[in-house]
């Protein structure tokens, strides 16, 4: 297999302590970036919508509207990939305790949330985007497995794609079982071909998992608390511009990743 | 947009409340035999009618699996055992290695059930109580991971969850895959099992009907869930040029309501047209849809207009959630299956439960079983969050 060549347009990042792409370039050059606002702003959406949304959505927007606004491009006319490795915990804690206790007292609107395509529910009706978009996951391997879907959406069909991997921390007793105690968000705008907003190209090859790439401090113990934070050493790469990472992309297949800049 | 390479379908199957297997599914619809049945589920709480399938409390997983073990693994298992489904994924990895195999699994429930069990008896100190299974049964990827592990498989590996739309939107992600020749081979279907988040929750949003579903009928009045497991095995056309193939597919969002279908269809007719187009056919060439038809007043109504306006009458059209209930995230594989089946063998399923069709219902409806050859056969699947995807399946030797 030859690799598999896309190029990076935007980057988008959201967690309790960077708040966007330039925070996590800032901490990598030893400065401490303040931290963000206790919730994620997730501006696309309209105000009602802001309101109503659970903290899952808001992240993923958060990160998809960053990963947009650094590229320039419509929104409205992008495919898309949502990927999370437990969806909305907050959700599925409240689910299931309803349910053992007063199962006919189940919201409606919190059941409609508990989809795992309801990042990209809010963002397609935000943004009135008419393009596919899809949702998936891969436990630990999610981002992983999220950006190979994301990355031969773009290559097969010649066209931009959003990718957005996030998760919330875990809530009630699930929390422990997920072990997922902290949020982490990140979007990448995907082009298969070089343009003006292009930041650099990816060539992706396929391998069998060997060790993902290990974090530079002070990230090193970050994707032990969220497993969508097992993006973080490609968003690292990105952050300094050149070098090679591999992730984890099932669960004895990695995916082999080098920065290529492109004149 | 070129017209897409088809791709082989070796190997198919389905298990829902009709039966175990192809076979079954087929006796039923022959017959026009529903599989509905008064709710039996868990504590039985509610007045309606589920599509649910007999022995997957019985399904043990093999040795060695016991900390996968849930009732939707437990009906995935089942499900791969029909119809020399597991002979044909050995054959394949060994023709082309299990790396160079992908699974890619749709579910909307994945093993939720598990978890709401979990909750039920929790230890007293408000945690879960001992449980020797993977903490990865209480995660949407509960499903895929377990199926890898029973087909030994080791290339890429991803479920697609998005309602209930999910295990028709894997044969797009496997063609892709194919395309770029990152796999020789890819292994797609998708397994949802009955529990209490989907009774209650569509409960919750008034969607669920005391009787069994009427898709189409001018007096539907809601869903009947069902469960079910599906599998298909796609590979290049030169491994298996006799096959039916898979000609296209189509991916589409309404950006219209999360629980509401787009008054107009915009995001199915979308769906639909990007699937022809893929698959180089004109709307006057297809033989047979089996509609998303779900007996919610919403749907039936916008994809009955949308059939109205884009085919001729000698298009036939029907939905079969009648016969298994609405399977959620396995109902594009479901029904994927049923369309094959009426490629098979030159059978149009009839729409059950349709005995007063509601008047915005065109002549291109189906109300009984009708025999005729099909060359090509559509399937539409439409998923909360306004997600909706469209099949094109042919026979083998059909050309556009």
């Amino acid at each position: 297999m030859s690799a598999l060549r896309v190029c990076v347009e935007g980057v988008g990042l959201w967690s309790p302590r960077l708040g966007n792409f330039a925070a996590l370039q800032a901490l990598l050059c030893g400065a401490t970036p303040p931290p963000p606002a206790a919730r994620p702003a997730a501006a696309t959406l309209p105000p009602n919508e802001r309101r109503r949304a659970p903290e899952s959505v808001l992240l993923a927007i958060e990160v998809a509207g960053q990963a947009v606004a650094m590229s320039g491009r419509d929104a409205a006319t992008l495919a898309c990939v949502f990927a999370s490795s437990h969806g909305d915990q907050a959700t599925t804690d409240y689910m299931c305790r309803t349910l053992a206790q007063a199962p006919t007292e189940l919201s409606p609107t919190r059941f409609h949330n508990s989809v795992h395509n309801a990042p990209a529910g809010y963002w397609t009706i935000a943004t009135g985007c008419h393009a596919p978009s899809t949702a998936v996951a891969a436990q630990h391997a999610s981002f992983g497995a999220g950006l190979l879907e994301a990355v031969t959406l773009a290559l097969s069909d010649q066209r931009p794609v959003l990718l957005v991997c996030s998760d919330t921390a875990g809530s009630g007793p699930l929390r422990k079982v997920t072990g997922c105690t902290q949020s982490f968000g990140c979007a990448l705008l995907l082009s298969p071909t070089p343009g003006e907003a292009t930041l650099t190209q990816l060539a992706l090859t396929l391998t069998p998992l060997h060790a993902a790439t290990p974090l530079p401090e002070p990230l090193a113990s970050w994707s032990d608390t969220n497993a969508s934070a097992a993006a973080l050493p490609l968003l690292a790469l990105l952050a300094t511009g050149h070098g090679c990472c591999e992730l984890g992309a099932a669960a004895t297949l990695g995916l082999h990743i080098a920065l290529e800049n492109i004149a | 947009m070129p017209v897409m390479t088809p791709l082989a379908i070796t190997a198919y199957t389905a298990t829902t409340a009709l039966g175990c297997g192809r076979e079954a599914q087929l006796d039923a619809l022959r017959h026009a035999r529903s599989g509905l049945r008064p709710n039996d589920f868990g504590n039985r709480a509610l007045p309606c009618w589920i599509g649910r399938v007999d022995g997957v409390e019985d399904s043990a997983l093999a040795t060695g699996h016991a900390a996968w073990d849930c009732r939707n693994n437990r009906l995935a298992w089942l499900g791969l055992r029909q119809d020399g489904f597991l002979d044909r994924v050995r054959i394949a990895r060994e023709r082309y290695g299990a790396d160079r195999m992908a699974l890619i699994l749709g579910t909307s429930t994945a093993s939720i059930g598990a978890t709401e069990e979990a909750y039920r008896r929790l230890d007293a100190a408000g945690e879960f109580a001992h449980d020797p299974r993977h903490p990865e049964v209480h995660a949407p990827h509960s499903l895929a991971a377990f199926v890898a592990a029973a087909l030994s498989l080791e290339g890429p590996c991803m479920t697609i969850s998005t309602a209930c739309s999910s295990s028709a939107k894997v044969f797009a992600s496997a063609e892709r895959m194919l395309r770029l020749g990152l796999i020789d081979a890819a292994v797609v279907g998708g397994v949802d099992t009955l529990c209490d988040s989907v009774l209650f929750g569509f409960n919750a949003l008034e969607l669920i009907s005391t009787a069994p579903c009427r898709p189409f009928d001018a007096t539907r009045n809601g869903i009947s869930i069902g469960e079910a497991a599906g599998f298909a095995l796609l590979e290049r056309l030169a491994a298996a040029p006799e096959a039916p193939r898979l000609l296209g597919y189509g991916e589409a969002s309404d950006a219209h309501h999360m629980s509401t279908p787009h008054p107009q269809g915009l995001g199915a007719e979308l769906a639909l047209r990007d699937a022809l187009t893929r698959a180089g056919l004109a709307a006057e060439q297809v033989d047979y849809i089996n509609l998303h038809g779900t007996a919610s007043l919403k749907n039936d109504e916008v994809e009955a207009a949308l059939i109205e306006r884009t085919f001729p009458a000698a298009t036939r059209v029907s939905s079969t959630k009648g016969y298994t209930g609405h399977t959620l995230g396995a109902a594009g594989i479901v029904e994927a299956t049923i369309a094959l089946l009426a490629i098979e063998h030159g059978f149009i399923p009839g729409n059950l439960g349709g005995s007063t069709p509601d008047p915005v219902c065109g002549p291109q409806f189906a109300w009984r079983n009708e025999l005729q050859r099909v060359d090509v056969a559509l399937s539409n699947s439409f998923g909360f969050g306004g997600n909706n995807a469209c099949l094109v399946f042919a026979r083998a030797g059909f050309s556009a």
